[in-house]
């Protein structure tokens, strides 16, 4: 008897630890998570930031070309006016941050780190850079995942852009302002949203876009949310960006 | 379970307590800084991005280029 009533209280206890340790999980997941990620994208965000900053006092003049150049049909055509340099950033190593994304609807201040790669380490530390997808302001589509809950979850509100919301990247040569288009939610095998020409796989792009997807609904990865935005304007980093870009809009979240 | 562990810790009452609950703060360190992240890559909810699959490796021409203003 006395062994009977050990076995059932051991038993018992054991059953009351699992839910406490899957509550902590929960916990970790839900809260933990977002205070770490936080703290460290805002370190990347400085660090990035103070790179910027001395990448324009140490470079004047003409930008250094790519090194490995990709046939440019369109060459022929002479360019109009001075563009605005572009970001040829094609040697970002996997997993290296490269770009700061500000959203103002997602509040004033708003900004995360992007990074190159959508592995699940990356994603833990930023907005991922789909690989092969266009840089930003380039024709093609710059293309990013980022979590919708849990590691700071950057795309959290990615359900309350409306058409013509505006994102600014800003990379080491400029600030890519693009404008929000529309917004699909597909299923997790549906690349084709970060086609060149989002939704429109094999066709040749003839403007620049930028793709954002993250998890749909809330809490789950059934589905994917997807924005597509187009974009506005290059400025190069010397002349700036005019500050209107980064008013928070009305209703934007606190 | 709890209770042999109670009986096993050292010293008085009180002494029993601190130590009690330095294992509780060590068990959930462990938790949140080894295990948790060790296990949540194979949680189902954690995913944002579409399924590549292929690797896309290098940049076709046409991300290339300069975008139109």
């Amino acid at each position: 008897m006395a062994a009977l009533r050990l076995m059932v209280r051991t038993v018992g206890e054991m059953l009351i630890t699992v839910g406490l340790l899957l509550l902590l999980f929960v916990s970790w997941q839900l809260w933990w998570t977002d205070v770490t990620a936080n703290r460290e994208q805002a370190v990347t965000i400085e660090a990035l930031e103070r790179g910027f900053q001395s990448e324009v006092g140490a470079r004047r003049g003409p930008l250094p070309l790519p090194e490995e150049k990709a046939p440019l049909p369109e060459k022929k055509a002479p360019l109009p006016e001075k563009k605005a340099p572009l970001a040829t950033l094609k040697s970002v190593p996997l997993g290296q941050a490269f770009a700061i994304v500000r959203i103002p609807r997602f509040g004033a201040g708003n900004a995360r780190p992007a990074l190159n790669g959508t592995d699940d380490d990356t994603l833990t530390r930023g907005i991922g850079h789909y690989r092969g997808t266009a840089m930003p302001g380039l024709v093609g589509n710059f293309s990013v995942a980022g979590h919708r809950t849990t590691y700071g979850r950057p795309f959290h509100n990615i359900d309350l852009l409306r058409k013509g919301d505006v994102i600014v990247v800003e990379t080491k040569e400029s600030y890519v302002v693009y404008a929000v288009d529309r917004h699909v939610i597909v299923t997790p095998k549906q690349v084709e949203v970060i086609a060149p020409v989002p939704e429109q796989p094999g066709v040749r792009p003839t403007q620049a876009w930028m793709t954002m997807t993250s998890c749909h609904p809330k809490f789950s990865a059934r589905q994917r949310y997807v924005v597509f935005a187009k974009l506005v304007k290059t400025f190069p980093r010397a002349s700036g960006l005019p500050a209107s870009f980064m008013a928070a809009p009305s209703g934007a979240v606190g | 379970m709890y209770g042999a562990i109670w009986r096993r810790l050292p010293g008085p009452r009180p002494v029993k307590a601190v130590v009690a609950l330095i294992l509780v703060v060590g068990v959930v360190a462990v938790c949140f800084l080894w295990v948790f992240p060790w296990i949540a890559p194979l949680m189902p909810f954690n995913d944002n991005s579409v399924q590549t699959g292929l690797p896309i490796s290098e940049p076709t021409s046409f991300a290339m280029g300069p975008a139109p203003q």
